[in-house]
């Protein structure tokens, strides 16, 4: 069991998020360090996912480290039926780091329990993907020069989109209020609000995107609303544009209202929302570069000065 | 001719081992499974739709020189919550208590999400206790819970 993995963000303290934003900050200001020279980094992508995988690499690459891996598990021996143990065990041989993105849930949880070096988990099924919510956390501290006591409306597919409730468990150490708006059949589910209730979070919940809801909003955070999710084509007729997000609805908000998204967007942030300056979801991917540098020096025991 | 009383056929005495008792009648079978009582070398009685003041009906499984391990028998409170243990020696009961749930179950249990890794690969199966009362648990890989009525035993 190696304790240094990020398998869940959960796994990270108060402190430990805390002291990640700032390490994600120094290397805003000086993204291209020497910290991982002569190291060597894995990332073995069971499943294909380009964006996450250029952002970890570029992130080993700013650090002066070398990458070996895959991106298709077409193209490994798991094709020829390996297991995830011998392919983790297999690699460790080689690397110091191992960052793994995999179609099976909990895939990395127990590659952490008998690998001799760190892993990263870079997404685990529909389950964690902790470094997409570092990033989202860098980019609401950056954006609200804080993660206290804010309003967060997170809007779209709140069943099974994993980032929101990623973010909404990460948030719980920093008092915020949230605002779930959502169709029926994409509601968040019963386990979150009861999360939110245990600690004592207020949150409401809304079928109607509204400009009242938009107006006393710090983050509104949009998701995709995909075809795919509904038992229902004709609900789906219905609702695909009640959630789309278009410019003219930001006139009367807040003037610290940024609006993030997870991307990739297809039509539920109108093109006329970009010129906006509250839109800020490509700084957003950006931020994941410096959040995914802190990830790595952090399970390395690498101190970011 | 000799007639055998009723109650003695069903109670009939164990001189050392272990009572398994008011296990509720739908559970019994999952319980011989669960202590792995197929494959005892020991007698063993099992009485199954037995009338019960307390349940109605119930099930009772009698182990004779076998003093079960404590964590084996907590098992059974993953389908019989309620059950109670009697351990004897030389005919008299010297120990009596209920089942406890413990905080995690290692292996027995089967995750009923076919895209955890547990059901893909050669591996143990591990679930922490989440409430106790309404017997919730949750999978430690892939993080989702399973309500008493769909626990599926491996």
């Amino acid at each position: 069991m190696n304790s240094e993995s990020l398998v869940s963000i959960s796994d990270f303290s108060k402190d430990e998020i805390l002291s990640l934003l700032e390490s994600a900050s120094r290397f805003e200001a000086s993204p291209n360090r020497k910290l991982l020279e002569g190291k060597v980094v894995a990332t073995l992508f069971f499943e294909p996912s380009t964006r996450t995988r250029l952002s970890f690499e570029t992130a080993v690459n700013r650090l002066g480290g070398r990458v070996i891996g895959f991106s298709d598990a077409n193209t490994t021996s798991s094709s020829k039926g390996e297991t995830l143990h011998d392919t983790i065990m297999m690699v460790s041989n080689y690397a110091d780091l191992i960052i793994m993105r995999h179609y099976l849930e909990g895939a990395a949880r127990y590659a952490s329990e008998f690998s001799p070096v760190p892993i990263i988990n870079a997404g685990d099924g529909a389950n964690q993907h902790p470094s997409q919510t570092m990033l989202d956390l860098y980019s609401i501290y950056k954006t609200q020069g804080t993660l206290e006591n804010l309003t967060i409306t997170m809007v779209g597919d709140l069943k099974y989109g994993r980032t929101v409730h990623s973010l909404l468990m990460a948030m719980y150490y920093f008092h915020p209020r949230f605002n779930f708006v959502a169709c029926d059949e994409l509601k968040m589910p019963i386990e979150y609000k009861e999360f939110c209730n245990k600690h004592g979070i207020e949150y409401h919940e809304y079928t109607d995107f509204s400009e009242d809801v938009i107006n006393e909003t710090d983050i509104l955070y949009m998701t995709r609303v995909q075809r795919e999710r509904f038992t229902d084509i004709m609900e789906y007729e219905r609702v695909k544009n009640l959630y789309t997000l278009r410019n003219s609805m930001l006139l009367g908000s807040k003037d610290n209202l940024r609006v993030l998204h997870p991307l990739p967007r297809v039509n539920e942030i109108a093109y006329d929302v970009d010129s906006n300056p509250k839109a800020y979801y490509f700084q957003q991917a950006r931020n994941g570069l410096y959040a995914r540098q802190a990830i790595i020096c952090k399970v390395l025991g690498i101190d970011v000065k | 001719m000799t007639t055998i009383k009723n109650d003695e056929l069903l109670v009939a005495a164990l001189q050392n081992g272990t009572v398994i008792d008011h296990i509720p009648t739908e559970s019994l079978f999952k319980v011989v499974d669960l202590l792995g009582i197929s494959r005892m070398k020991n007698s063993v009685t099992i009485g199954f739709n037995l009338d019960s003041k307390k349940c109605g009906k119930k099930g009772i499984i009698k182990v004779a020189d076998v003093f079960l391990h404590e964590d084996t028998l907590n098992r059974i409170a993953l389908v019989a919550p309620n059950a109670k243990i009697n351990i004897i020696r030389d005919y008299k009961v010297v120990d009596k208590h209920t089942v406890t749930l413990p905080d995690d179950i290692y292996g027995i249990v089967k995750c009923n999400n076919p895209k955890c890794i547990t059901n893909n690969e050669p591996m143990r199966t591990h679930f922490h206790v989440i409430d106790r009362d309404n017997v919730v648990l949750e999978c430690h890989y892939c993080e989702r819970t399973v309500a008493k009525d769909d626990i599926v035993l491996e």
